[in-house]
């Protein structure tokens, strides 16, 4: 490395704007060398898990002959299992009912912050961001114990009440239970999402919205709304990540409601089960490949219909 | 999108207040600066906004509140108000000498799992998007694509089978089995990647180089202190993951004395069930607290940096 004089005292823009093919023949190496190390991991963590995932997924263990290449009948087999649809039907209905209450609820939230009309936003912006810091071990046994008959708000309020009104870990209210507790943790991180898309609207479109006399609600609907349209794909697509892998809260939970959280709850804890309760590895990672496809083909539909809506 | 939605109308009470405010201080100077109309903030709204504030806080105030209480005032008083004993110091003191202090062993793993897992995934990301966002080479889209895909795999994909990959290579029941894979954070990538398009000028990384700087110099002397507010950023999202880790700890380790605080704190819930139960849930919730004292604060510490992060991000005019 040579040492010169400091380069900063260079930034004077004297620099031609043409790119020369000097300049990117340096680049090629020298931007593999910046992204190698980051990329060295990653095959190890990420690609070579994944293939051998699929590599699993194709296998069995047999009484007779051992290891035995199977082809498609792990998936065939998980495809007629139903313990895995109950499961995926699970998670299905908690994405349809949870993700719009938390994504809509973030959304306001970002727009009240946003408005200049609450006193005290950045006060309000820290607050309902916070619980995403709570660790989700830590923010389950929370609300888990104040769910509880024990010694929980639930059972307070059912004593004054004097019945048995408040059940949050009924069969009927178990998902609803699970529901809010992971509202709880990420509304905040979907209001910031959000929020930083608010800031990067150029003041001078709200300047323009002034002088055509627009109100406030005008201005939600014709430039903060679609403005946010990227951020709204982004936290949707995350959602429904975080839906399909639910497993931390019914898991913690499950010390708590041993009977109604079954090891096939969701299709990740059904993996989680089989594999480290069953050693039905094969299995496991059928279900890990099913899952993550299914994912990665509603991530990409989720995607293309929100970028087409923004081309228009 | 139509074009025919009317101007919302002011409730009349806001609109009084409004014109009175207007009187008091005729030309209000730019004192919202980024408010769209600048609108006078109102009370009402404040309040009906916080119901946000309640929700957020309610569990954490019955945690700290159900710190204060021996395991028997738990179950006689109200979850909401204190318990007539207040023993909150003496539950500290037992959570930490319990079984030998295996909770302070906790929190130290904790600690290195957050400062080199978090740490190393901070800078494999910065100097990994800085180079995708800064270098023209081949295979660049197809990295970035790769990677932004790999935002959509789910853990459980990767976990049972890095759990198989490890424990052939001997890694399980070890900090390595925690650290190398908290060492990738994809989204870290991107936030790094779009951050670097816009806050390290082209044209002076092309002066540096004019000068005969090496571009890793030149990384580590310019470019980093353009990027600093997003890569505390990242730093903060990176120590909330690693610090909040359950799923991979859980599945790689059966020893508890490499646990992290997350695991051993449910193994605490979970043995007041089953057979012999020993129900310590004092010491689960004042160590539940415990846990995230730290993050709180570290959180609220670093908010000047990351908030500035995300408003320098959003400054593009």
């Amino acid at each position: 490395m040579t040492t010169t004089s400091p380069p900063t005292q260079l930034a004077a823009p004297t620099e031609p704007r043409a790119r020369r093919s000097r300049t990117r023949n340096r680049s090629e190496w020298k931007g593999l060398a910046f992204v190698a190390p980051f990329l060295i991991v990653f095959l190890l963590v990420f690609i070579a898990p994944v293939v051998y995932s699929v590599y699993l997924s194709l296998f069995r263990e047999q009484l007779i002959g051992g290891n035995a290449f199977v082809g498609l009948d792990n998936y065939l087999a998980l495809l007629a299992d139903p313990q895995f649809w109950e499961g995926f039907g699970r998670v299905v209905l908690f994405l349809l009912v949870q993700v719009p209450i938390m994504l809509g609820l973030a959304l306001v939230a970002a727009l009240a912050i946003d408005s200049a009309r609450l006193h005290a936003s950045g006060f309000f912006r820290i607050v309902i961001f916070l619980p995403y810091a709570v660790p989700a071990v830590v923010a389950v046994l929370m609300w888990g114990f104040i769910y509880g008959d024990n010694f929980g708000l639930a059972a307070n309020l059912n004593d004054w009440l004097g019945s048995e009104v408040v059940t949050p870990f009924a069969r009927n209210w178990i998902l609803v239970s699970i529901g809010n507790i992971v509202t709880w943790e990420f509304v905040g991180y979907n209001m910031l999402i959000f929020y930083s898309a608010l800031r990067v609207i150029p003041t001078d479109l709200y300047e323009a919205a002034e002088l055509d006399g627009a109100g406030p609600m005008r201005v939600i609907t014709g430039i903060k709304l679609p403005a946010l349209r990227g951020a709204i794909v982004i936290a949707t697509i995350f959602s429904i990540i975080g839906s399909f892998q639910l497993f931390n809260e019914p898991n913690i939970l499950r010390t708590l409601a041993p009977n109604i959280i079954t090891t096939y709850f969701t299709p990740n804890m059904y993996a989680y089960n089989l594999s480290f309760a069953g050693q039905q590895y094969n299995a496991s990672a059928t279900v890990a490949i099913v899952m993550g496809l299914i994912t990665a083909v509603i991530a990409y539909v989720v995607q293309l219909r929100g970028s087409r809506k923004e081309e228009r | 999108m139509s074009t025919t939605v009317a101007p919302e109308v002011r409730p009349s009470d806001e609109t009084r207040a409004d014109a009175a405010s207007a009187r008091r201080t005729p030309r209000r100077t730019r004192r919202h600066r980024n408010s769209p109309l600048r609108p006078r903030k109102s009370v009402a709204f404040t309040l009906m906004m916080s119901i946000f504030v309640i929700y957020s806080l309610v569990p954490l105030a019955w945690l700290v509140i159900n710190a204060t209480k021996t395991q028997s005032g738990l179950v006689s008083s109200f979850g909401l108000w204190f318990d007539d004993d207040f023993v909150l110091f003496q539950n500290i003191w037992e959570t930490l000498t319990y079984r030998d202090g295996i909770f302070v062993r906790w929190f130290g793993n904790t600690l290195l799992y957050v400062v080199l897992g978090a740490g190393g995934a901070t800078l494999l990301a910065t100097l990994a998007g800085y180079g995708l966002a800064k270098f023209r080479f081949t295979g660049r889209r197809a990295i970035f694509a790769v990677v932004l895909g790999a935002i959509a795999v789910p853990g459980t994909a990767l976990a049972v089978p890095t759990f198989l990959m490890f424990s052939q290579l001997g890694l399980t029941n070890t900090p390595w089995a925690i650290i190398i894979p908290s060492l990738i954070s994809p989204f870290g990538l991107y936030l790094i990647w779009v951050y670097a398009v816009d806050s390290v000028p082209t044209e002076l990384l092309e002066a540096a180089r004019m000068d005969g700087a090496g571009e890793f110099r030149t990384f580590f002397t310019i470019s980093i202190r353009l990027l600093a507010p997003g890569i505390v950023t990242v730093l903060l999202f990176t120590v909330v993951a690693t610090w909040n880790n359950y799923f991979l700890p859980l599945i790689m380790l059966s020893d508890p004395t490499w646990y992290p605080l997350t695991v051993g704190l449910n193994q605490w819930n979970a043995q007041a069930t089953g057979v012999g139960a020993q129900p310590i849930y004092n010491l689960v919730i004042t160590g539940s607290l415990l846990t995230i004292i730290p993050i709180v604060v570290a959180f609220l510490g670093l908010q000047r940096f990351w908030q500035s992060g995300l408003s320098a991000g959003s400054v593009k005019q």
